[in-house]
């Protein structure tokens, strides 16, 4: 028999009750989420199970809803059951303030790296990594920078001289060097005239 | 010297192992990573590999622009093959916005795209080569590179990082310079990578360098996330043109190449296989594109004003297509919230796109499933015990581009 979204519905009711709750489909992708303390036997099931048998890791990543209290970081799994070919979005949430989650390297070899990403940016603890670590930001970098909180920086500020790249320095506009000066000089002399 | 000359200081432990710094600027990477090997003798005992050098947050910076200017973050992931990443792109945008593309834009897009892939799985067999010490065959194939870049400037206007296709189809129609460089293409490349196979294949001395160099079986492959063919070379024949078809890619008939032991030689031959079934797809796309004739062979966009740009005559004279334009450029346009994933077979692997949207104008959250950052974790497991040269080769037989490492 096929694997349908439904049957894996029913399969993952059956044995977890209401504990798996969410379940939508969008686009076609069953999604569903977990409490975190649940995301290892939630994976575990997927993969075990001798009808599931979701065993390749496609993606993980986590996302920051900051409006969501006490659930502000979400980890999401993406999962593929080869043979059948179908897919599963698994989602985990977490209070930012401890955001400790199970990893998943014991199950998944690729899970290493991607957990240490989902670390780098977001500050999910994973307990058990054998190596959580920042992986693409430098080492010294002492906050999560994909939380909403960072936005990002303001295309028009003139406090920081980046002349290279024509903002704030000699260079760009109304700082164009003349025989009088710049034009920031210049208005600033004027200004002073029309005083006195 | 005799080993009493040599004055450790008290308690200090003899190192008899070699830490050998590969890269981050090491001309066989091909790129920017390090890979810290530690030696034995010349035995590799084990390697650590340091990424993220050319970081440049993509993620974050896709959260404050609008669609359309995401196109050209995509680009520089994967450059080998960047059409394939714009049109990966452009796949999940419509996916999440529902917008049906016409035939012929899915044609011509399958064309771009085996375009892309041929010149992907080119260039990284032709330095597979180059690391195993044929630098000819290198250099006789970026002519046929260089064609494949000139059909892209026919078409774009660019070669590397292409910015081809916008959401719903293309910039502008194929002209006929591209269709004519197209069917060069198709006349003499499969003569070239004749040659480039003869040189290689059954080369006594390629054979030794990379005959059981870098194995992973198929299990272990699917654990370490391969995809592509890399974990084909394995003997798994996951193809996502096959087992997703996009881009009506369920209307070509074409083979999966499989190889058994997942070494170098097979990812070798793996790539060399899928450049024949790729000039299949194309010879049958550039078919079924003829076949369009009069009207049905000018369209080149799906009729989504929303997203797609009016023509520029229409913006200076039309009130309708000057409000579009303005909105389009401006980013002033909701999106549907939602979530989709959407993945296309990229050069290396599953390129795949996690858009979430919360019905604002840019990307509440977007993830890039980057597939060489997710199997050159096994990069340790492929090179343990294997020889300093052996680990160049693995380095480029996996096809890792840095800039799809580091997004």
């Amino acid at each position: 028999m096929e694997l349908t979204n439904d049957i894996i519905k029913q399969k993952l009711i059956e044995k977890f009750g209401d504990q798996v709750t969410d379940f939508t489909e969008p686009y076609g992708m069953l999604t569903f989420s977990a409490s975190r303390d649940l995301n290892l036997k939630v994976l575990n099931f997927l993969y075990d199970n001798s009808e599931l048998k979701f065993r390749f890791l496609t993606d993980l990543c986590a996302v920051h809803y900051p409006g969501q209290k006490g659930k502000e970081l979400a980890v999401v799994y993406h999962l593929h059951n080869l043979e059948d070919n179908i897919r599963v979005r698994f989602k985990i949430f977490t209070d930012i303030t401890q955001p400790d989650v199970y990893t998943a390297t014991g199950l998944f070899s690729a899970a290493n790296w991607m957990e240490r990403e989902t670390y780098d940016f977001y500050g999910v603890n994973f307990l058990g990594h054998p190596n959580l670590k920042r992986i693409l930001n430098v080492d010294e970098m002492d906050y999560f920078p994909m939380r909403k909180e960072y936005p990002l920086e303001d295309q028009t500020r003139m406090d920081k001289d980046d002349e290279m790249f024509g903002r704030g320095g000699t260079i760009g506009f109304g700082n164009e060097r003349t025989n009088q000066g710049t034009l920031t000089e210049t208005k600033k002399s004027n200004a002073g005239e029309d005083i006195v | 010297m005799s080993e009493q000359h040599i004055k450790l200081p008290e308690g200090s432990i003899e190192k008899t192992t070699t830490t050998l710094n590969l890269g981050p600027t090491h001309p066989a990477t091909h790129g920017v990573f390090q890979n810290i090997l530690e030696l034995d003798g010349e035995r590799i005992v084990s390697a650590d590999q340091t990424v993220g050098y050319i970081h440049r947050a993509f993620e974050k910076i896709a959260e404050r622009r609008p669609l359309y200017q995401i196109t050209p973050l995509t680009d520089r992931l994967n450059y080998c093959s960047s059409p394939i990443n714009n049109m990966g792109w452009h796949l999940t945008c419509e996916k999440l916005l529902g917008v049906k593309t016409p035939k012929r834009v899915d044609y011509l897009r399958v064309i771009i795209m085996e375009l892309a892939r041929i010149s992907d799985h080119l260039i990284c067999n032709s330095i597979v080569g180059v690391d195993a010490g044929a630098y000819t065959g290198f250099l006789y194939v970026m002519q046929y590179r260089e064609l494949i870049y000139e059909i892209y400037e026919e078409v774009c206007g660019s070669r590397l990082t292409t910015n081809i296709g916008r959401i719903g189809g293309f910039e502008r129609n194929f002209n006929d310079i591209a269709f004519q460089k197209l069917e060069k293409f198709l006349k003499e490349y499969p003569r070239v990578l004749k040659e480039l196979e003869n040189l290689f294949v059954r080369n006594r001395i390629f054979m030794d360098r990379t005959m059981g160099v870098g194995p992973i079986s198929a299990e272990r492959a699917l654990n370490y996330g391969f995809t592509g063919p890399n974990l084909r070379a394995a003997g798994v024949d996951y193809d996502i043109r096959v087992h997703a078809p996009y881009s009506s890619y369920e209307d070509f008939q074409f083979e999966i190449p499989v190889g058994t032991t997942g070494d170098c030689y097979d990812r070798f031959l793996v790539r060399s296989q899928e450049m024949w079934q790729s000039l299949s797809i194309l010879e049958q796309a550039y078919r079924k594109v003829q076949e369009f004739k009069g009207a049905d062979a000018e369209v080149y966009h799906a009729d989504v004003p929303e997203y797609y740009l009016p023509p520029k005559a229409d913006v200076y004279t039309k009130m309708e297509a000057l409000i579009w334009h303005f909105k389009i450029i401006m980013g002033e346009i909701d999106m549907p919230a939602g979530e989709v994933y959407h993945s296309v077979e990229g050069g290396n692997g599953e390129l795949g796109f996690y858009f979430i949207s919360d019905g604002g104008r840019t990307p509440y959250r977007l993830h890039f499933r980057r597939p060489c950052f997710i199997y050159y974790q096994a990069f340790e497991e492929l090179t343990k015990g294997a020889m300093l040269s052996d680990a160049i080769i693995v380095m480029s037989s996996l096809n890792l581009i840095a800039g799809e490492m580091d997004a």
